[in-house]
């Protein structure tokens, strides 16, 4: 199935990047979480983040749809630049999909209403159409069954193929996966991955911050490793696992792989 | 390879008879102990001492329609108190040839209350039903147009005022409450600090000094002969202390909230207002029914303070009828009914929230 996977092209397509971090630093208080990143993401581009804990790499991501604001640099997303304008914010953020490591579907709503909610309310589309669009993500992520049921009742890995379903329900350009699969137990994991490379299979551009050190390898055009705020190192899967360049990369690397 | 299957005789498979039945349910919970035991039949004592002479005084031997001088031959209790007296107990000082208007007015804030009772009917409609419903009740209780005649609302009195107090006092105060609850979390400054001082200052000060502000200091700040209605004034007093309170609890309700809900709304791209209206609040408020219930209790139960400041609320015309010198020292069954009422009142707050928690808790 992976192998089918093409990774042609994508990466070095022409035009603007959809997103495009210059400089990137900010601070929680004192501590510098983000030491001057640089990074460009290409239509269709598949990216994966992986690195130490406190390295900022979910903060990364999450500043990329300003659920944190950064202090220094710029993001442009998709042409549309990061600053305080709150309209500007919420363009943005209903065109990039997030995905969180607890998932965070909305308790007091069926499954359905969940997916729904945003494009009726932001989308402003017809309840019918919303509804139709719902039904047909939630059978891409194989949980069309479920439709009726409170999130409540589905395990944890149901849970997050909701989550997935409930931004694609958006039609987002971009995806962010903020470890998507780290609160789950090991059973349930692959179900995830696998709604996952259905996705990069579309063609859709995606950031996956994640330790699943096989997805990254079959899916990504780049793997990037982060630590202490700063990109180490990025590179294609197979020059990154085979010839890590950076001390810090190959004790992480063999620290993970075992 | 045979099995032998020992067959039980029947009865030996039952329980003992002493752990079954009405026998067994007293054994294991009334007397199951020496301390229990002692317990229980003191308890049983003491019903006995006080149940069968209060059924004796209140319902054998009492006086239900008679003059005040026949009660005053018999033993038992003199219910006549109330019903002699029952249309002052109710519409107070309300012209007495007129009573059927506030006696209407009420019977329609039943009815919509009882409609809304069932949350499948709050649609669009029944927020009409509610304008027109309030709208014929100021008219009932006012009068002046289609050939009422005009009552003031100084002559408003008994049941239907304390009802106007605890309706519109509470329909009110909870949304400003939420509002702010929400302004307490703001990020911006100033409405925080005006919502924080607002709500420690209320909360600061008993109802009965904000009643007596209202009725007596704030017409001093007023121009001189503009005066505001001192129902309103008192409803106005009420509200803004039950908000204070509901802001209180209904922030302990969106500290229960997560972060990660906020942060889902908002990456889905919804606004400020949409992700407190569709995602925040409905979390919240349902956490918060249980002590919210009994906030709106209580609030109700303090619109008899209104006492102070001259309205004749229903606690105020009860108290009124004992004073007439025909039926004074029956003030047992007259506060007994009044308590009635209330309990009645409260009972079918507390009763409903019950209900609404458990249709709502459906939903994970």
């Amino acid at each position: 199935m992976i192998e089918e996977l093409t990774k042609d092209g994508a990466a070095q397509s022409v035009g603007a990047p959809m997103i495009e971090i210059r400089e990137l630093h900010k601070w929680f208080g004192e501590f510098h979480v983000l030491q001057g990143i640089d990074l460009d993401v290409h239509r269709q581009e598949r990216i994966v983040i992986c690195g130490p804990s406190g390295s900022g790499k979910s903060t990364l991501i999450r500043c990329i749809n300003r659920l944190e604001e950064h202090q220094k640099g710029r993001i442009v997303v998709d042409g549309i630049e990061l600053t305080n304008n709150i309209k500007n914010i919420e363009k943005v953020r209903a065109e990039v999909g997030m995905v969180f490591q607890h998932f965070n579907l909305f308790p007091h709503l069926t499954i359905l209403d969940n997916l729904t909610l945003g494009p009726l309310w932001v989308r402003k589309t017809p309840k019918k159409q919303a509804e139709e669009a719902a039904m047909h993500y939630l059978e891409k992520v194989h949980i069309a069954e479920q439709a009726k049921k409170y999130p409540g009742q589905l395990s944890g890995g149901q849970q997050q193929r909701v989550a997935i379903a409930r931004s694609l329900c958006m039609n987002p350009k971009v995806m962010l996966f903020d470890e998507p699969t780290s609160a789950l137990d090991p059973e349930m994991i692959k179900e995830v991955l696998d709604v996952m490379i259905d996705l990069a299979k579309e063609g859709m551009t995606m950031i996956v911050v994640t330790h699943e050190m096989g997805f990254a390898r079959s899916v990504a055009h780049r793997v990037l490793f982060m630590d202490y705020g700063k990109i180490v190192e990025g590179n294609t899967p197979e020059e990154f696992f085979k010839k890590p360049k950076h001390e810090r990369t190959k004790l992480f690397l063999s620290q993970i792989l075992h | 390879m045979e099995t032998t299957i020992k067959t039980l005789n029947p009865e030996s498979v039952r329980p003992p008879v002493a752990s079954v039945g009405i026998l067994g349910w007293m054994r294991k919970n009334l007397f199951n102990s020496v301390f229990n035991s002692i317990l229980t039949i003191l308890t049983v004592y003491l019903l006995w001492k006080i149940v069968p002479p209060f059924i004796q005084w209140a319902f054998l031997e009492s006086s239900w329609h008679t003059t005040s001088e026949q009660c005053r031959a018999g033993d038992g209790a003199c219910w006549s108190i109330i019903t002699r007296n029952i249309r002052f107990i109710l519409f107070g000082f309300f012209p007495y040839d007129q009573h059927s208007r506030p006696l209407v007015a009420m019977l329609i804030l039943f009815t919509l209350l009882g409609f809304s009772r069932n949350r499948k009917h709050w649609k669009k409609h029944l927020g009409y039903a509610w304008i027109a419903g309030l709208f014929a009740m100021g008219l009932l209780m006012k009068g002046g147009v289609f050939g009422l005649t005009s009552v003031e609302s100084t002559q408003w009195g008994g049941l239907p005022l304390t009802l106007l107090l605890a309706v519109f006092g509470l329909t009110a105060a909870y949304p400003l409450g939420v509002v702010l609850a929400l302004g307490r979390q703001s990020k911006m400054p100033i409405v925080k600090v005006l919502c924080v001082l607002y709500i420690e200052l209320i909360r600061g000060v008993p109802l009965i000094s904000l009643l007596f502000m209202s009725s007596v200091i704030f017409p001093l700040f007023l121009p001189e002969g503009i005066t505001i209605n001192k129902i309103l004034r008192a409803q106005v007093a009420i509200i803004l202390f039950t908000a204070a309170y509901i802001a209180e609890v209904v922030r302990g309700g969106l500290q229960a909230i997560t972060r990660g809900q906020y942060e889902a709304a908002e990456s889905l791209g919804l606004n400020y207002f949409l992700t407190m209206r569709l995602i925040i609040l409905p979390q919240a408020l349902k956490i918060v029914i249980p002590p919210s219930v009994s906030i709106l209790i209580s609030a109700f139960k303090d619109t008899s303070l209104v006492v102070i400041i001259a309205l004749y609320d229903v606690l105020k015309t009860t108290q009124s009828a004992l004073s007439n010198p025909l039926w004074m020292g029956y003030s047992k069954e007259a506060y007994l009914f009044l308590a009635i009422l209330y309990f009645l009142g409260c009972f079918s707050m507390s009763n409903y929230s019950r209900k609404l928690e458990k249709e709502l808790s459906a939903g994970g």
